[in-house]
């Protein structure tokens, strides 16, 4: 155990050289916005030994990734380090002279950022960016050919001198974090820093790369802290994890046995909303939203949106209590223990109602410019029915969504909704099937226009589609947003106002309001936690149900699938891999293409703690 | 506690909020001015403004008026001495700036709109449009600003509202430029597409959805199209293309009273003072507008909370 709350002994032993079998060990992090502004984190205690990987998981806005800069002594512009002790191999790094924390970076403690294709420069090649990792500390690794190689093939890089030749640009995205990695692991650190290094990559590609990093650090005895919001992904890789909400550690302790019986509320929301691909749950999210530093109230964090909160939890900040293996912040962890959480199980709507497809594609082949995207594509959507895309990048999803709803022009092919063609783009297709199919899009911070009011958003396709104004377009606007779950008070709103969740749920609302036949969502989680997504899949779930809707809903998530269609429908390289009702493909697959996917999706481990 | 999903927080804190919520310009200016750099500007720019709005009401003497022998050393009467006419130089100055000063305005005013249109409409509607848009542009560019205005002042003859379009149809390849730019963004947003999917014509996509998300890059250009015109416009002057001979005008005057530089300079520091007081001070509120709206110049604490309200804007893929 070597998470929040280390040993009383070890933290009598201060600066003086730490307990020596942990590497890294965090004591009372506080981090504030200014010198005296709000904190954004603070409390913040754990430890981690040699060869040990701690998963520090939370939402968004919970201060994690601050957290894990701070491992590096540093603080985004505009925060400051106003407590505590980051030490690595007993050397408190927060204390250390700026030339000393500067060979301190890179040579003891690395970081592999989020986007490797941000983080590495476009304009020098891969063998340059390797060989100045190395050069910048010499007396640590001598910067020669040979041991350049040497680092690539650690991190399972082709290590060829023509790889050492590329750019950026030229590689893929697992390959570019793949040289992230390398470059951290060159001067063999005491501690990486992993900032959801796998976020953006495909299944497939996230499953190597996770490998790798499991086995160099195990094989150089490196500690790693891995931030994630996905907890499955760190359910796989870590051996402790620390929850972080609204900048402090709600639950802390041993992967093992914190994912089996979580003790803190909020830990077991988050594990409520995480989809699985084998079964049609519910998905439960939490309700609300995280409080943003300084407006934090007195008491626990959690609590507006806990279901076991009492009065007294919204007064009095909870201590910290070791139970069962971990440590947990909550007054009411006696009766969350003792409740038992059992998700419900959806009724199987496997049988997709007769009748004629809403939306039926023949030979769809589409194309930007003259790189063909999609091939051949024959796809039926019922009507009553929600259809299932799913594939990695560059499958061709979105342009298949695109094409559906006249974004993208240069298709071939025959598209009939309702029984009549469809044109190609949407200024040629007839105001009334325009109105029909609606869309929501990705990402819900570029969807909605940042100078209308949520009121004017909403009311836009009832002015264009119905002509509808006044106060039947207000009533239907209302009407909108309660179906959504915002309710009136979100009218005279601006978008900055409001949360990624509750954007969506704009959209969501926009695309309803005027009572389509066919509502295509593209992507429309990716952007959003996974209790928000969990809410928001759940809102589509049922909106699609009550309605009688044709939904068609694209996603590169495959355990999202269960959750929300009966058919689902596999795209690889532009061309259909697999079709046939959700279940079946996602339990039986009939292709091997399908069968690997449904491999690579990282799951929560239920008991045993990873080999 | 905060509560986003509580309906009861939502409404509006204030309608002076909401309206700066609504106009985001004038929240971008508002923290520009507030900031060292942008107070230093305002300050700046008003105080030539007061001169030339309030001047000539306050001017001791007529700014025509013959009072004493040319180029007289400054004295009780006359602070600042006289000109190559024996006119005061103090009331020359005081009554010479507010056509210049409308001109200007009316030029940037002309420039951006022009340059507005052809940029936004270059940008979004893409294909043959943008070409023949941005190659006409190319061309004017090709030209220097004020050659240019010559050229067409001394084919068409040099009347007063000639200059003011002469030196906003200069200014607009450079608005249109920048604004394409801008657009180019902003139409690949979701939102833009959606309103085409609600069959919304491109003419009203432009004016109601691309338009508003503009005024941060439409603030800075005005400014800095300001400070050239204010320059173009004096310089116009100097070569003598600006009011008829006896009107006072900052730029003329440097003109007329150069020979006399060695016996009354002041008749010659004292506009040229002028028009670089207020080319700094509208160079440099633009440059705080500019750093306001890039966020350079955000305090430490909103940058934070920004960050902290929009993560998953860098997560998507």
């Amino acid at each position: 155990m070597s998470a929040n709350g280390a040993p009383a002994g070890a933290a009598g032993n201060g600066a003086a050289g730490g307990p020596g079998d942990f590497r890294l060990d965090v004591r009372d992090l506080e981090i504030r916005s200014g010198r005296h502004g709000p904190a954004v984190v603070s409390g913040v205690s754990f430890a981690v030994r040699p060869g040990e990987l701690l998963g520090l998981v939370g939402e968004s806005g919970s201060g994690k990734t601050t957290v894990a800069l701070a491992l590096l002594g540093y603080t985004r512009r505009g925060l400051s380090v106003s407590g505590g002790e980051v030490c690595l191999d007993g050397v408190d790094l927060l204390r250390l002279p700026p030339g000393e924390l500067r060979q301190a970076r890179g040579a003891k403690v690395s970081y592999v950022p989020q986007d490797p294709a941000a983080a590495l420069n476009p304009a020098l090649r891969v063998g340059y960016q390797l060989r100045e990792a190395l050069r910048v500390h010499p007396g640590i690794g001598y910067a020669t050919e040979a041991r350049i190689l040497g680092v690539m093939r650690e991190a399972s890089l082709d290590a060829t001198p023509d790889m050492l030749r590329r750019y950026p640009h030229q590689l893929s995205g697992g390959q570019q974090q793949r040289v992230g990695l390398a470059m951290a692991f060159a001067c063999r650190p005491s501690l990486i820093v992993l900032d959801e290094p796998t976020t953006g990559l495909d299944v497939s590609t996230q499953r190597h790369i996770l490998d790798t990093v499991r086995s160099l650090c195990r094989g150089y005895g490196v500690a790693a802290v891995y931030v994630s919001h996905d907890l499955a992904v760190v359910s796989e890789l870590v051996a402790d994890v620390a929850v972080m909400y609204a900048g402090r550690i709600v639950e802390a302790g041993p992967a093992a046995m914190l994912f089996p019986k979580p003790l803190h509320p909020y830990t077991r929301g988050l594990l409520a909303s995480v989809p699985a691909p084998e079964s049609a749950r519910r998905l439960a999210g939490i309700p609300g939203q995280q409080p943003s530093p300084g407006h934090r109230g007195p008491g626990c964090a959690f609590a507006p949106r806990c279901d076991f909160a009492l009065d007294e939890c919204q007064v009095h900040e909870p201590e910290q209590v070791v139970l069962a293996g971990r440590t947990v912040r909550c007054w009411r962890v006696a009766q969350v223990a003792a409740s038992v959480t059992e998700r419900p199980v959806l009724a199987p709507a496997a049988t997709v109602p007769p009748g004629p497809p809403a939306l039926a594609l023949r030979g769809v082949s589409a194309s930007y410019g003259s790189v063909p995207v999609l091939s051949g594509i024959d796809l039926d959507v019922p009507s009553q029915a929600c259809v299932a895309v799913v594939g990695e990048s560059g499958s061709g999803k979105t342009t298949l969504a695109r094409c559906i709803i006249g974004l993208h022009q240069g298709w071939t092919g025959e598209m009939t909704f309702q029984g009549a063609r469809l044109a190609q783009g949407a200024r040629h297709r007839p105001k009334e099937v325009l109105k029909r199919i609606q869309c929501v899009f990705q990402n819900p911070y570029t969807s909605l226009n940042p100078r209308k009011t949520i009121g004017q958003i909403v009311a836009e396709p009832l002015h264009r589609f119905l002509g509808l104004s006044g106060r039947p377009q207000a009533e239907r606007v209302v009407g909108a947003l309660d179906d959504v779950s915002l309710g009136a008070g979100f009218l005279s709103r601006y978008p900055d106002q409001l949360s990624g969740g509750e954007r969506q749920r704009v959209a969501i609302a926009r695309a309803l309001v005027v009572e389509p036949d066919l509502l295509v969502c593209d992507e429309v989680t990716s952007a959003l936690d996974v209790s928000v997504q969990a809410v928001i899949v759940e809102l589509l779930r049922t909106v699609q149900a009550q309605r009688h809707l044709a939904m068609i809903f694209i996603t590169h998530n495959l355990a999202l699938v269960p959750s929300v269609a009966q058919v689902a429908v596999v795209l690889r390289q532009g061309a259909i891999v697999e079709a046939g009702p959700a279940e079946r493909v996602l339990a039986h697959p009939s292709s091997a293409y399908t069968a690997r996917l449904m491999a690579d999706v990282p799951r929560l481990a239920k008991a045993a703690p990873p080999p | 506690m905060q509560d986003a999903a509580d309906p009861a927080q939502a409404a509006p804190a204030q309608p002076g909020a909401e309206r700066i919520r609504r106009h985001q310009w004038l929240a971008v200016l508002g923290q520009a001015v507030r900031t060292p750099r942008g107070g230093t500007g305002l300050g700046l720019v008003s105080f030539v403004v007061a001169i030339a709005v309030i001047g000539p009401f306050v001017a001791p003497h007529s700014p025509d008026a013959l009072l004493t022998v040319p180029f007289a050393k400054p004295s009780g009467s006359f602070p600042f001495g006289s000109d190559f006419l024996g006119r005061d130089v103090l009331s020359r100055v005081l009554g010479g700036g507010w056509l210049l000063l409308l001109m200007a305005v009316a030029a940037t005013v002309i420039g951006i709109a022009v340059g507005t249109a052809a940029g936004v409409s270059a940008a979004y509607l893409r294909g043959r449009t943008d070409g023949l848009i941005m190659r006409t542009v190319d061309v004017i560019l090709a030209f220097p600003q004020l050659v240019f205005a010559l050229l067409l002042l001394s084919i068409l003859g040099a009347k007063l509202w000639l200059i003011v379009l002469a030196v906003g149809l200069t200014h607009a390849p450079a608005v249109a430029r920048v604004l394409r730019s801008a657009t180019l963004d902003i139409s690949e947003r979701d939102y833009v597409k959606v309103a085409e999917l609600q069959g919304m014509r491109p003419a009203a996509v432009m004016a109601r959805e691309i338009l508003p998300g503009l005024s941060t890059p439409l603030m800075v250009e005005a400014g800095l199209r300001l400070t050239y015109s204010i320059i173009v416009m004096a310089g116009l002057a100097f070569l003598g293309f600006g009011q008829a001979p006896p009107a006072a005008n900052w730029g003329t005057m440097i003109n007329e009273n150069r020979a006399g530089l060695a016996l009354n300079p002041w008749a010659v520091i004292i506009p040229a003072m002028v028009i670089a007081l207020l080319t700094i001070g509208t160079n440099i509120l633009t440059d705080a507008i500019g750093r306001v709206a890039l966020g350079v110049d955000r305090r430490p604490e909103e940058a934070v909370l920004v960050d902290d309200l929009s993560p998953a804007e860098g997560r998507v893929a």
